[in-house]
């Protein structure tokens, strides 16, 4: 199998990246890891007459950490947030997430900013960058712009970029008390996308209150889901059984599965409760050991 | 599209068409044909080499796109007449029935004994999770790579010794 014949460009800098979308437009795509768009053209679902590869722009793979961010380059492959154990203690759902993409060879080439880009409803990465309150880069003829995650995820694989803009840099805040992640993710074999999958992340308070929940959904809904009113309810709260229940409920009823051969839209929909609740309870349980461990 | 590339530590040139997948450069241009295609899906990692020591499928990544970089295939393995500890193992604990996941199951497993030469059986399982075996062979695969690891780690100590 092999795909349709195209140009290949490969640029040197991001402004010559961006000088052949604003000439090619909808007739281009960008190139990064080729994880998902090579497949898809050697199937021929994707036929762009051009590509332009991003892997000679030079700074791509930048890591950048300050007091308020980290900041991810667009070229970042899964396999190095996965194997980076600097990254764990502070970002700890970056590693949790990307060990469950694809599988590790997958991982080593696949980039985290392409996955958000494609915006599959399925992939693991739309999921966690909600949970994590991100937001990305794009860059484009008129400059650079930031866009929140709550609002980049248009529709089935639609975002807000615009077909002559780039996605340059992944970014996430750093959490400011002590941070709890875990990604639960059902999947038919080793390396499928989810049939449903939730990225969890709360950070708890030295009162033992939660800070800054986010609670991302995959594959139950046309997008990446944000179960905000299950996390606005878990908000300055201690966690509880009872309020771990609760939530769950609510993240389980914002979503909009589709009934497929991977499942019913009731299956899905309750197996977001149960992984809402089995995380939010194994992150309680990792809290409390950490408490008892220090008293 | 003319293209060079360090294959097995020689350097070799090409002309590919921009659409040509790397494991066709490999196996039809460079005719180095030890690198299988399976499933040609990004599913089975038959077509696995590794790409500046790094292992990837060679059929979702396009020959232009590793121009000037290094590239190892299943013939890189043996040297000297000697083969690599991981086809001994393999040999030995009869890690393959046909063969054909074999040349991905051993670059994978090469790049998995560099990182980590003394790897758990969950380590390993885990680490060869993308690359598929349909006669059930894992059991003696997962062997092989033990075998293996012990004579890549003593070699190690070796090549220290010699550097001394």
């Amino acid at each position: 199998m092999f795909p349709n014949a195209f140009e290949y460009q490969s640029p040197t800098s991001l402004d010559e990246a961006v000088a052949l979308l604003v000439e090619h437009g909808y007739e281009a795509k960008i190139l990064a890891g080729g994880q998902s768009l090579l497949p898809m053209m050697k199937l021929r679902v994707a036929a762009p007459t051009v590509l332009v590869d991003l892997g000679r722009v030079p700074g791509l793979d930048a890591r950048t950490e300050n007091d308020r961010e980290l900041s991810l380059g667009a070229m970042t492959r899964h396999a190095s947030l996965e194997w980076d154990e600097d990254l764990w203690a502070r970002y700890p759902l970056l590693r949790e997430t990307a060990a469950w993409i694809a599988d590790p060879l997958v991982r080593n080439r696949g980039t985290m900013a392409g996955s958000l880009a494609h915006a599959d409803p399925a992939a693991d990465w739309g999921a966690a960058l909600l949970a994590l309150h991100g937001s990305v880069t794009v860059d484009g003829p008129n400059g650079s712009r930031r866009v929140g995650a709550d609002d980049f995820f248009v529709d089935v694989f639609t975002t807000r970029l615009e077909p002559d803009e780039v996605l340059t840099a992944v970014h996430i805040p750093r959490p400011e008390h002590d941070v709890f992640a875990t990604h639960l993710k059902l999947e038919r074999k080793v390396g499928d996308f989810a049939v449903v999958a939730v990225s969890l992340q709360v950070e708890i308070d030295g009162d033992g209150r939660i800070r800054r929940p986010g609670i991302g959904l995959a594959g139950v809904g046309p997008t990446s889901l944000h179960a905000t009113a299950a996390a606005s309810l878990l908000e300055g709260q201690p966690l509880s059984l009872e309020l771990i229940r609760e939530a769950a409920a609510k993240a389980s009823a914002a979503t909009d599965p589709a009934s497929d051969r991977r499942g019913s839209a009731d299956f899905k929909r309750d197996m977001v409760r149960l992984f809402v609740e089995r995380g939010l309870r194994s992150i309680e349980s990792r809290f409390d050991e950490g408490r008892r461990r220090s008293a | 599209m003319l293209i060079s590339v360090t294959v097995n530590g020689q350097e070799r040139t090409a002309d590919v068409e921009p659409r040509t997948l790397l494991c066709y450069l490999v196996r039809d241009e460079l005719s180095l044909t030890g690198t299988h295609v399976g499933c040609d899906t990004t599913s089975c990692g038959a077509c696995t080499v590794l790409l500046d020591g790094v292992p990837v499928k060679s059929c979702t990544v396009l020959a232009v796109q590793v121009d000037g970089q290094e590239l190892m295939t299943v013939e890189g393995l043996e040297q000297a007449g000697d083969l690599h500890p991981l086809q001994k193992g393999f040999w030995e604990s009869h890690g393959l029935q046909c063969g054909f996941c074999t040349p991905g199951m051993l670059m994978t497993t090469y790049a998995l004994l560099e990182r980590n030469p003394d790897p758990t059986e969950d380590e390993i399982r885990r680490a060869i999770s993308g690359n598929l075996c349909r006669c059930t062979g894992y059991q003696n695969i997962v062997k092989a790579v033990q075998y293996a690891a012990p004579l890549v780690r003593e070699k190690r100590e070796a090549a220290r010794e010699v550097a001394r």
